[in-house]
């Protein structure tokens, strides 16, 4: 890990590097997009069998009465971590043949305000950004008003964004 | 077989497979992990308002919006075909200390006397969906990921930002739950 990234980006490069995760250059008729629904599919299956999406999963996580959660996390950033590691050393190329491109992740003062008021609605609603996609699908439609109130709250992010300290 | 798919699957099974997505994305689309980046797409495709932050090109990050959908129905999968049979199984520590703070379902994934149509328009309904979902929307575009972004692409690519996303992300899960929340569940 090196602290040469955590020198503060301005806001554009900062939301360009954290959301504009499509490294690749080849163009793709629209229906190549239906493989990442279908691996989505395969992750909202996990999400919800292995519970994760259940608020009181998270609530046992951050009670630390079960280690269900961060058996989960846990494991998944090892694997994650070998994986990168693995492609970095072999510099494996994509199914497209290209050079798989590893952005570094921005840094800013936001990522410390942001990340606190994140942790306090995760806790709260028992979800990340993802989870609510998969609560949805198990039939708890009320969790489309907190989908839209997360739409919401990235929206008036982006209004009031160069008011915001960074 | 299909029986043991229909049981809770254990968190080494969930976290190898969360994990492989990472390289999954990568090598078959040089796409990386994050899905909190879906809401800024669907607020640049639907209601831009002419904001600076929302005019880039998103149809060029749509497959992650298709990557969402699929988690939709995922979830779909796996609670209507995929059916527990049985009810959750929570810590019993866990479920004491929600009880005395006014928590009656254990049942489901979530608890529906919070969770509902019924108490959408309760104080604690509204803080709990309404509240609670601005603050995921509005702190993981401020922070620039979520848990996947962050603690598990961040992280997996040994990034200083993301594990101190990560923290920050704990930090403000432990004071909610351990000193706002029993009041908020109260309401």
């Amino acid at each position: 890990m090196t602290t040469e990234n955590l020198k503060n980006v301005d806001n554009d490069e900062f939301e360009l590097k954290a959301t504009c995760i499509n490294n690749s250059e080849v163009k793709k008729p629209w229906t190549a997009n239906l493989v990442y629904a279908f691996m989505g599919m395969l992750f909202g299956i996990v999400f919800v069998k292995a519970e994760i999406v259940s608020w009181f999963r998270i609530q046992e996580m951050f009670r630390f009465e079960s280690f269900h959660m961060y058996g989960v996390i846990g494991t998944a950033v090892v694997v994650g971590m070998i994986s990168v590691f693995i492609i970095k050393k072999f510099k494996l190329k994509t199914l497209d043949g290209e050079q798989v491109v590893l952005t570094p992740k921005p840094y800013n003062t936001g990522v410390i305000i942001g990340g606190l008021i994140f942790g306090l609605g995760w806790a709260i609603t028992g979800a990340c950004p993802g989870p609510l996609f998969a609560q949805i699908g198990s039939g708890f439609t009320v969790i489309i008003v907190t989908f839209l109130s997360a739409v919401a709250g990235t929206w008036v992010y982006g209004y009031f964004q160069d008011k915001l300290p960074h | 077989m299909l029986e043991l798919l229909k049981q809770p699957w254990p968190w080494y099974v969930a976290g190898v497979l969360i994990g492989l997505t990472v390289p999954a994305l990568l090598l078959i689309g040089n796409k990386s992990f994050g899905i909190s980046s879906s809401l800024r797409h669907i607020c640049a495709a639907c209601i831009p308002a002419n904001i600076k932050f929302f005019k880039y090109d998103w149809k060029k990050e749509s497959w992650n919006l298709f990557f969402v959908g699929g988690v939709a129905i995922g979830g779909i999968i796996a609670s209507f075909v995929l059916t527990n049979p049985n009810p959750m199984v929570i810590a019993e520590s866990t479920k004491e200390a929600l009880a005395a703070h006014n928590v009656k379902d254990f049942e489901h994934l979530l608890p529906t006397d919070i969770f509902s149509w019924n108490s959408l328009l309760t104080l604690r309904g509204f803080i709990f969906m309404v509240v609670g979902g601005f603050m995921v929307g509005f702190g993981t575009r401020y922070a620039g990921g979520c848990t996947s972004g962050h603690a598990i692409m961040g992280l997996s690519n040994l990034q200083l930002p993301s594990l101190i996303a990560t923290c920050c992300f704990m930090v403000g899960g432990f004071i909610m739950t351990w000193l706002i929340l029993p009041f908020l569940l109260n309401l």
